[in-house]
């Protein structure tokens, strides 16, 4: 397993470099001119030309790339043009509230999920699976923007039930900084005002943003169930005398999910995708928002290392999916890779 | 014609019957089991129906002018009514029509990304899956890379550096979405390669090329299909989403997504100026999904009694 | 004459498919009486699985669906049984195992795990006396393995499926099946799968847990030799119907169906010296469309025009032997 971990690390690290190569080699051989667009439009050429100095734009590409890199492994991800400051400083100020927001819609998003394919896959062809798959077919075509703002409208504006974005009132102080979570850390520090708060803020952003992953993995969880309780062992369970329960959610469950966590994997990276607009919507500030704002400027620096952090963080995940697959499946624990 | 000649004529037809009783099975099979699934059939009307707005729709639009950037300020943000079904905007445009106009713009887009997507990533994944080898795996392991990323964030960071606007959006988009097609057909093309009856082809001294016409890409048809169409509705969402965020097509360009990212700033009260395009890229995105969801339960052969 | 354990009567079965209504059973009557042991013989796709999988209600309705009959069980008709009431019969009452041992075991879960649960399962639905804890299932799991003769059972329990062999995995099987001490054991083609070898050590080893539990058997398979090494009795079924019953000797000695002695004929005998084997020529009869008369009259050597008229009904001979054929009487006169 450890071996295993390690060498799934290894490639890891391999992507990354390679997706630091690729999106470095697009944003330099595009034909924006971010020197141009970072100097005003007013600017000389001879500004331009400082600019594009000062920078290291005028130097042949693959030195640019090694000065780049040489940077990103003193962990120098260059410098924002828009906000003007070290593009780290600004990933460490934005990342949590990114964190935050997509690890509670997917936590939220399995919750819903799994029940709903397994009650769909049992009650099969009844009102209520249809109901629920209609719930669910539907929710893969909603585009989360829309979503967002339909939600906006309804619960924030009508309603006034729930804040209209942000991660805090303006006049609540963020708790302590621990993990950068909110809701983590006022849990930590026991601070409960702000941790209702917090979730009081999260709750519409994380439903938009989880309601396609949602609806899909409810969507293949109900038919891997379905296609388990056609399956051999589940007739010979049901010989045994097993109960129809322990038969569902137990014995056939088990095995739906290991289709259902690849899904899982997929539709997180839609998700990292996702946070991008959502984060646009609710002005949750992270770096989904932060690297609108650069893509914008044409400031690219700041989107090639949001790529590369996103990137790292999908593949964190599937890694994670790897792992949590070999405890679910013996067949594949220390067999093979 | 003689009675010999009808008589020929009706043997001839009879074998022909003979011959493909099992593919017209196949297709009345196909045709009935999707034909009985109610939501698929529900997307094929949708699907349809947007194909033929798309089409037609721009030509009986009533107020052709405002798709273009027409401008009624006396007009402005009125809610739906008899003149205008889905109200106007902040200039006094017709929401209708620019609705309307959409539908062919989305379709023009959405084509374009699927059909590129798939130009690339088909050929690579036959000559990844059959081929191997080197070649094949600097080109599985150049889709790892791509497909570590959202597709939507590598969209967001190819329009970024070649600037905002609506045709480097559908670059970025084209540019994000192949991968998908290459894991597909790669894999497919790696079973089907060792198959037996490859083999008996090889055997008898098929082609290469005979062999990726006649038994790889007719056994990939089905997935790339079921994918193609998931894809047209998950292009159509990428689109309207670079559009919202401002990177996409910029107003006013009648595009859903940057319709949406303009209307947004009239909400609450004025809400049917983002409520109908966003309604719209729901509806069409669903169809496309309801039918890639019909064609892979019928396509597939694990679901199927 | 002793009491019959279990009683199928007039039971008829569709399928509905894409086709058309196949009619899979048609008027199957079967007993097996306390003590004994049933084999049902015919070839694939005749009903004989079906025939004994709705006794637990295995079949999923739809597609199935029972036309008409009962199948009683201690005078109780299993066909209408409460969930609850057949809670207290699968696995206690009732066992059975089937055909492929490696799919029949659920992949993630320990052998251990899954003996554990259906003795708990048990426990609970027979639902008197005090629970017992999962320390004594275990050791009522590893006792169960080691009658099954499973080689190293206590340190099997920690192992998965995927790591057992074929055999291994029928003994596993076995051992859930018995573990509930069932009076009647239904065996669902239990050798198919296995290497000629090992079929007969789980033939012999389902023979002695027979006789060592006093169980009444019903035991589905093609193979004729099988039957007549561990059967009292016999069923004989062709296109969904019961041809013909009796006692082993009395069907494999004087055979009084067509299809019962075609089915003799083209078995090898180490006593007759024949070159060539003899088959039946023909197919079995589309059962979306099923003919009228005996389903067999197209395929039968001796078929008359009654045959394709008139539906043969059981013919009882000699001894309580039954035959569904016009010409039962003569047939059996002549196979003397």
């Amino acid at each position: 397993m450890l071996l295993f971990t390690a060498k799934k690390f290894l490639i890891m690290v391999g992507t990354l470099f390679a997706l630091l190569a690729i999106t470095f080699t697009i944003s330099h051989v595009a034909p924006g001119d971010p020197a141009a667009l970072a100097a005003g439009p007013d600017a000389t050429e001879e500004m331009i030309q400082q600019i594009r100095e000062e920078f290291g734009l005028d130097k042949p590409l693959p030195v640019q790339f090694l000065i780049y890199v040489g940077g990103v492994l003193q962990g120098d991800f260059g410098t924002s043009i828009h906000t003007g400051r070290e593009v780290v400083s600004d990933l460490a100020r934005f990342f949590p509230a990114t964190l935050e927001l997509v690890l509670f819609s997917i936590l939220f998003a399995i919750a819903i999920a799994v029940p709903i394919g397994v009650i769909s896959a049992v009650r099969q062809n009844t009102i209520t699976d249809h109901t629920l798959r209609l719930f669910s077919v539907a929710g893969v075509g909603l585009p989360m923007f829309w979503l967002g703002l339909m939600l906006q409208l309804f619960f924030a504006l009508k309603l006034g039930w729930f804040p209209l974005g942000g991660r805090l009132g303006l006049l609540t102080d963020p708790p302590t900084t621990i993990t950068g979570l909110y809701i983590i850390d006022s849990l930590l520090t026991l601070n409960f005002t702000t941790l209702l708060e917090s979730l009081h803020h999260i709750v519409l952003p994380a439903v938009a943003l989880c309601f396609p992953a949602l609806a899909s993995i409810a969507r293949v969880n109900r038919a891997e169930m379905l296609e388990v309780l056609s399956q051999d062992y589940i007739v010979n369970a049901k010989a045994q005398g097993l109960s129809k329960f322990r038969i569902v959610a137990i014995y056939a469950l088990r095995n739906a999910m290991l289709p259902t966590m690849a899904m899982i994997g997929l539709r997180f990276g839609w998700m990292l995708g996702g946070t991008v607009l959502v984060e646009s919507v609710f002005n949750w500030p992270g770096v989904g928002l932060y690297a609108v704002e650069a893509a914008v400027a044409s400031d690219f620096e700041p989107i090639v290392a949001v790529t590369v952090l996103l990137g790292f963080m999908f593949m964190l995940a599937n890694l994670a999916i790897d792992i949590v697959y070999g405890i679910l499946d013996p067949r594949v624990r220390g067999a093979n890779i | 014609m003689t009675q010999e000649n009808i008589i020929m004529a009706e043997e001839r037809q009879a074998t022909w019957r003979e011959r493909h009783q099992s593919t017209i099975r196949q297709l009345r099979l196909y045709a009935h089991t999707y034909s009985r699934n109610a939501s698929a059939m529900l997307g094929l009307a949708i699907v349809a129906l947007f194909f033929f707005v798309a089409l037609f729709g721009p030509l009986f639009v009533p107020y052709p002018e405002d798709a273009t950037g027409a401008i009624h300020l006396d007009n402005k943000l009125q809610p739906p009514s008899w003149e205008h079904w889905f109200g106007t905007d902040e200039v006094g445009a017709d929401v209708f029509t620019r609705v309307i106009v959409g539908a062919r713009v989305t379709l023009h887009i959405s084509l374009f990304v699927t059909v590129v997507a798939m130009l690339i990533g088909v050929p690579l994944g036959i000559a990844a899956g059959y081929h191997g080898g080197r070649i094949g795996q600097v080109i599985m392991r150049l889709t790892d890379v791509f497909l570590s990323v959202p597709a939507l964030i590598l969209a967001i960071a190819i329009v970024g550096s070649m600037g905002p606007g609506v045709q480097n959006a559908i670059i970025a988009l084209a540019l994000a979405w192949w991968p998908g097609y290459v894991r597909l057909v790669q894999s497919k093309a790696l079973s089907i390669r060792s198959a037996i009856y490859v083999d008996a082809a090889r055997t008898m001294g098929a082609s290469n090329f005979r062999i990726i016409f006649v038994h790889i890409l007719p056994n990939c048809a089905s997935p790339i299909i079921v994918k193609a169409s998931m894809d047209m509705g998950m292009s159509i969402l990428g689109i309207a989403s670079l559009g919202f965020l401002g990177l996409g097509a910029q107003p006013p360009y009648p595009e859903w997504g940057a319709m949406i990212s303009t209307g947004r700033n009239y909400l609450p009260d004025w809400w049917w100026y983002s409520f109908f395009p966003g309604i719209s890229i729901f509806i069409t995105v669903l169809g496309f999904n309801l039918v890639g969801d019909g064609l892979r339960d019928v396509l597939d052969p694990r679901g199927r009694k | 004459m002793s009491q019959p354990i279990i009683e199928i009567r007039n039971y008829s079965l569709n399928f509905w498919t894409f086709d058309g209504v196949y009619h899979a059973l048609d008027d199957v009557n079967l007993t097996v009486e306390k003590g004994q042991s049933l084999g049902i013989v015919g070839e694939t796709g005749c009903g004989k699985s079906v025939t004994v999988r709705n006794i637990l209600g295995l079949l999923p309705s739809p597609p199935a669906e029972v036309v008409s009959g009962e199948i009683l069980y201690d005078g109780k008709d299993l066909l209408k049984a409460l969930p609850a009431e057949m809670h207290r019969i699968r696995g206690i009452e009732i066992a059975m195992i089937f055909q492929d041992p490696m799919t029949y075991l659920n992949p993630v879960f320990t052998v251990g795990r899954q003996l554990v649960d259906v003795v708990l399962a048990h426990n609970r639905a027979r639902g008197q006396g005090e629970k017992i804890s999962r320390k004594d299932a275990e050791t009522r799991a590893i006792e169960m393995l080691n009658k099954v003769r499973l080689p190293n059972a206590e340190k099997q329990m920690s192992n998965y499926p995927h790591q057992l062999s074929g055999g291994m995995r029928q003994r596993v099987l076995i051992a859930m099946a018995l573990i509930g001490r069932p009076k009647l054991l239904i065996a669902d083609e239990p050798t198919t799968a296995l290497d000629v070898t090992i079929q007969a050590q789980i033939l012999e080893l389902i023979a002695e847990l027979v006789e060592e539990l006093n169980l009444s058997v019903m035991m589905i398979t093609h193979d004729l030799g099988v039957v007549a090494k561990s059967c009292d009795r016999v069923a004989v079924m062709y296109a969904g119907k019961v041809v013909e019953t009796g006692t082993v000797a009395q069907v494999f000695d004087h055979p009084a169906h067509p299809y019962t002695q075609g089915l003799l004929r083209s078995i090898p005998h180490p006593e007759k010296n024949v070159s060539v084997l003899e088959g039946i020529p023909g197919f079995l009869p589309n059962l979306l469309d099923p003919p009228a008369g005996c389903r067999f009259a197209e395929r039968c050597p001796r078929a008359l025009d009654i045959c394709r008229k008139v539906t043969p009904v059981g013919n009882p001979l000699a001894g309580g032997h039954v035959a569904s054929c016009h010409l039962a009487e003569e047939l059996e006169a002549a196979s003397a």
